[in-house]
């Protein structure tokens, strides 16, 4: 039997006159498409359970639709924030040559919990609405995009550049907000606490439909260059020496690729809060099931994975448990979890 | 033709490179011995681009390393270092495909796969290329990455102590598919040798490096000397009329 | 014999030097200003002398016990590991004390300081062997990785930790906990403090065993050291430091990351002539932040946590920076 398929498996290949492709054979080609209308389906089943489930109009009257209408915002939302993180993390992870890292450890998620944090501060709990409105998201996205940028060009520049470093100074300085933050959260009033705790997680909830026509173009931007890309991509993820010596300019590339990342990163952490874990999850996911290194083909995974496994857990959230809004806390345990097997499991980083 | 001249690295005070002239004629193989420390591998990794110089030009075939743009040059010269971190569920012929990265971006053409094949069945990696590379030995690794190398069809190729960490026979397999590449292909291959003997047999040219600065640089015969080897190494060498030449005997 | 102490060695820095005196007197006069400052009037007021012993000592004590412990915990994590940048707070340890001590008040909301300070030892023993035994199975190429993956296995743990404080309501005060601060330190609550005095003395008697152990274990027991013991022994040594500060002050991060450095920086590498220094600089530093704290915005305070997170990442930062100059 095993032979057998062995056997298949080399004739196809012989038959293709030794082609090399992303798939080894005939048979991981096929197990990827496998996966691929997998995901679509299951994703189509979530996107409409969502919808439709205790809709109590009948599935396409004029009141069904109404209320759908209402959820669509936070479906769209969810494949937002999906494809940024999915898409980031993947593409953040080759340039940076390691895959147990993930970019919101940037300082992303410290920067919006300090903006946050001391809107409610200095303004009490209205302050919260003063961080809400279209201005203020395209303002907090620029914000992250200028410390991720003066990051770069400080770290990544001259004859020394490294992402190691640049990633531990930016993890270093979301630090330090931290404690600016944690300060000043010990100095609200609990209900001005509550307040601001709702915000501190990630949650659809968090993100307004006003956003989304800014928001939906970016992330799009973001990841169809990336996904462009894919075979530069391709080539860092072999490493400095041997990219430079296939002609990629390697530094220049890493930076293009960093910044796009932290585009899309930003966009997500700016509509609906922190996900540290999510894009680990999504990435370490895509790469098992993908089974192959063509970013071409990795990124589209990722981007579904992430909707697939955001969509469900909402999904089972609300209607099985009755507790939507510990959604991304639920998703942060297993992404958690997830890298504590990958650290145990994986010889070398 | 590879011209270095004037070619320098600074570290700190105390260690430096150069200043360095040199002129490595076109076809054949030369190695480059020397020392431990003594900045073999940081003058291979400057010719190929992936280290900068603090001063002085280097060029190959007629392109200045440092203006050229790393585009064009990955079609004069490749360049492949001792220690490559490779990515796993990538198969053999997958990473010699990457070879072709500089003509084709990725997008394989059908005569891209005839070349690919070739590299592949150059290195005698037929048998392996549907391989993923973390199933394979360290010397078959080495290999892939060698046929990867030859896949970008550069006249020049660089290799960093391609046989560190092989066998006995894998070294001398090594060194066979090197010569038959230089000659059949018509190669102009700089590597970096630890072994004299392997140097003396196999190469056209040895370029002796000490100190950051090269101190010999001829024939086999000319180097393969007691006197010369005893200075460039510090410790006395002997070399005696072996079977296929002269053998430099060192215990 | 396992205790090896060679005769015919380079001679080494010595234990004291009229330096040390200097430092000595420096970090006293800080205390002193520390035991001096304060809103209320100790020398006028009628019961000046005894708020002075409820209060003023309490702290000052505190001070000394917390900032010697926490850079010495530093300096043993950074001799096991080989690595510069290793340190309660970027391995995740401070994280799971913070969670074992959750974990305890949650179970036994009565519970008395004991019981609090044993969870988080419990639990930052744990975490402290998970890191030692990661970095075991993992060859790392970047010495600058090992803090990175320490700092995300901490955000794990402290996801853990705040998901159970959410479905708890103990949210806030699980902030008011973790940020390290002297104000609470009083007569009759700070006492088991005195705990991390023997981990400090333990850590003066076996330092040079850690630093054969973060050798590797070949080293170790060639030399004819019992590697996991002594891995075991500084896990411990870390753990209840950690645990007992976290509990009785809170968290006080970068400081063991820190002050180990700049002493090593300014004096070499000699483990021996280095600790005493540590010891010193470190209690130097918490007492010099506690009182920029208590008198930048008197009559509040800002806690020390606050002034450590903020001066410790750039102190970080800056020390990164010239490893890099390094290469």
């Amino acid at each position: 039997m095993l032979a057998g398929t062995t056997a298949t498996g080399a004739a196809a290949t012989e038959a293709e006159g030794r082609a090399s492709g992303p798939f080894p054979t005939a048979r991981a080609r096929r197990r990827y498409r496998l996966v691929v209308a997998g995901l679509v389906a299951v994703a189509a089943l979530i996107a409409l359970g969502l919808l439709a489930w205790d809709n109590p109009m009948p599935l396409g009257s004029d009141g069904f639709w109404r209320i759908a209408e209402l959820r669509i915002t936070s479906l769209v939302v969810m494949a937002v924030v999906a494809v940024a993180q999915g898409v980031a993390t993947v593409a953040f992870q080759t340039a940076a040559g390691n895959r147990i890292l993930t970019p919101s450890i940037l300082g992303f998620e410290a920067l919006y919990v300090a903006v946050q944090t001391s809107a409610v501060y200095f303004l009490g709990a209205a302050g919260i609405s003063a961080v809400q409105g279209v201005p203020q998201f395209l303002l907090q996205v620029a914000l992250m995009m200028g410390l991720a940028t003066a990051l770069f060009g400080w770290l990544l520049r001259g004859r020394r550049g490294s992402v190691h470093v640049m990633l531990l100074v930016g993890i270093v300085i979301g630090g330090g907000l931290g404690s600016v933050s944690a300060f000043m959260q010990r100095l609200l009033t609990p209900s001005e606490f509550d307040v601001l705790s709702a915000r501190l997680f990630g949650s659809v909830a968090n993100a307004d439909a006003a956003y989304l026509p800014f928001a939906v173009p970016l992330v799009a931007l973001g990841a169809v260059v990336l996904w462009l890309r894919s075979r530069r991509l391709d080539a860092l993820a072999l490493g400095r020496d041997v990219a430079t010596g296939l002609g990629v300019d390697h530094r220049r590339e890493t930076m293009l690729v960093l910044l796009l990342v932290s585009l899309l990163i930003a966009v997500s952490t700016a509509l609906v809060g922190p996900m540290v874990f999510l894009g680990f999850l999504v990435a370490t996911l895509a790469y098992q099931l993908s089974g192959t290194y063509d970013h071409r083909r990795i990124l589209p995974v990722a981007a579904l994975l992430g909707f697939v496994v955001l969509g469900g857990a909402s999904f089972v959230m609300r209607h099985v448990f009755s507790a939507e809004g510990v959604v991304s806390i639920i998703i942060e345990l297993v992404g958690g979890t997830v890298f504590l097997l990958v650290l145990l499991r994986k010889g070398r980083l | 033709m590879i011209q270095l001249q004037d070619v320098r690295k600074d570290y700190g005070d105390e260690v430096s490179i150069g200043p360095v002239d040199l002129a490595i004629p076109r076809g054949g193989i030369t190695a480059l011995v020397g020392p431990n420390g003594a900045g073999k591998s940081t003058l291979l990794t400057m010719v190929g681009r992936l280290l900068g110089l603090d001063g002085g030009t280097i060029s190959i075939g007629g392109h200045d390393v440092a203006r050229t743009p790393s585009k064009a040059l990955a079609k004069v010269v490749s360049v492949l270092r001792q220690e490559n971190h490779f990515v796993t569920r990538l198969t053999v012929r997958q990473l010699v495909g990457f070879g072709r990265f500089p003509h084709s971006k990725g997008r394989l053409t059908v005569d891209d796969e005839a070349r690919i094949s070739e590299a592949i069945d150059f290195l005698d990696l037929g048998a392996l290329e549907g391989r993923y590379l973390d199933e394979l030995s360290g010397g078959q690794r080495q290999r892939a990455y060698v046929a990867m190398v030859l896949a970008q069809e550069t006249d020049y190729v660089l290799l960093d102590e391609p046989l560190n960490n092989l066998d006995m026979r894998h070294s001398v397999q090594m060194m066979q598919h090197l010569r038959r590449a230089a000659e059949e292909l018509d190669r102009t291959i700089v590597v970096v040798l630890h072994d004299i003997n392997f140097a003396g047999r196999y190469a056209d040219r040895i370029c002796a490096v000490k100190d950051g600065r090269v101190v010999e640089f001829g024939t086999p015969a000319e180097i393969l000397r007691d006197d010369v080897l005893s200075a460039v190494f510090e410790t006395p060498v002997r070399v005696i009329e072996g079977p296929d030449g002269p053998l430099a005997v060192y215990y | 014999m396992t205790t090896t102490a060679p005769t015919a060695r380079p001679p080494r820095g010595r234990l004291l030097d009229p330096r040390l005196a200097i430092g000595v007197a420096i970090v006293l006069a800080l205390l002193a200003a520390s035991l001096m400052t304060g809103v209320y009037d100790v020398v006028g007021a009628a019961d000046g002398a005894e708020m002075f012993a409820i209060t003023r000592i309490p702290r000052t004590v505190a001070l000394v016990l917390a900032g010697a412990a926490m850079a010495m915990s530093g300096l043993v994590m950074q001799l096991l590991t080989q690595n510069r940048f290793v340190e309660p707070t970027t391995t995740g340890t401070t994280e799971w004390a913070g969670l074992g001590l959750m974990l305890v008040m949650i179970a036994v909301p009565t519970a008395g300081i004991l019981p609090r300070m044993l969870g988080a030892i419990v639990a930052a023993f744990v975490g402290t062997m998970l890191f030692f035994l990661l970095l075991r199975r993992i060859s790392l190429r970047s010495s600058l990785v090992v803090p990175i993956v320490g700092i995300m296995l901490g955000a794990v743990v402290s996801a853990v930790t705040t998901f159970i404080a959410l479905q708890t309501d103990m949210l806030q005060s699980l902030g008011v906990w973790f940020a390290g601060s002297f104000t609470s330190v009083l007569r009759g609550q700070y006492e088991p403090l005195w705990i991390v005095a023997v981990v400090a003395v333990a850590i003066f008697l076996v330092a040079d065993r850690f630093t054969i152990a973060g050798l590797g274990e070949e080293v170790a027991t060639n030399v004819g050291l019992d590697h996991r013991k002594v891995v075991l022994l500084g896990a411990g040594l870390v753990a209840v430091a950690t645990g007992v500060v976290t509990v009785v002050v809170g968290n006080l991060p970068f400081l063991g990351l820190v002050v180990p450095n700049v002493v090593s920086m300014l004096r070499g590498d000699d483990l021996r002539s280095n600790l005493p220094w540590v010891c010193l600089v470190g209690i130097g530093v918490v007492t010099a932040c506690d009182l920029l704290g208590r008198t930048i915005i008197a009559p509040f305070e800002v806690p020390v946590s606050l002034i450590l997170g903020v001066l410790g990442a750039i102190g970080f930062v800056l020390l990164i920076l010239r490893q890099r100059r390094r290469g």
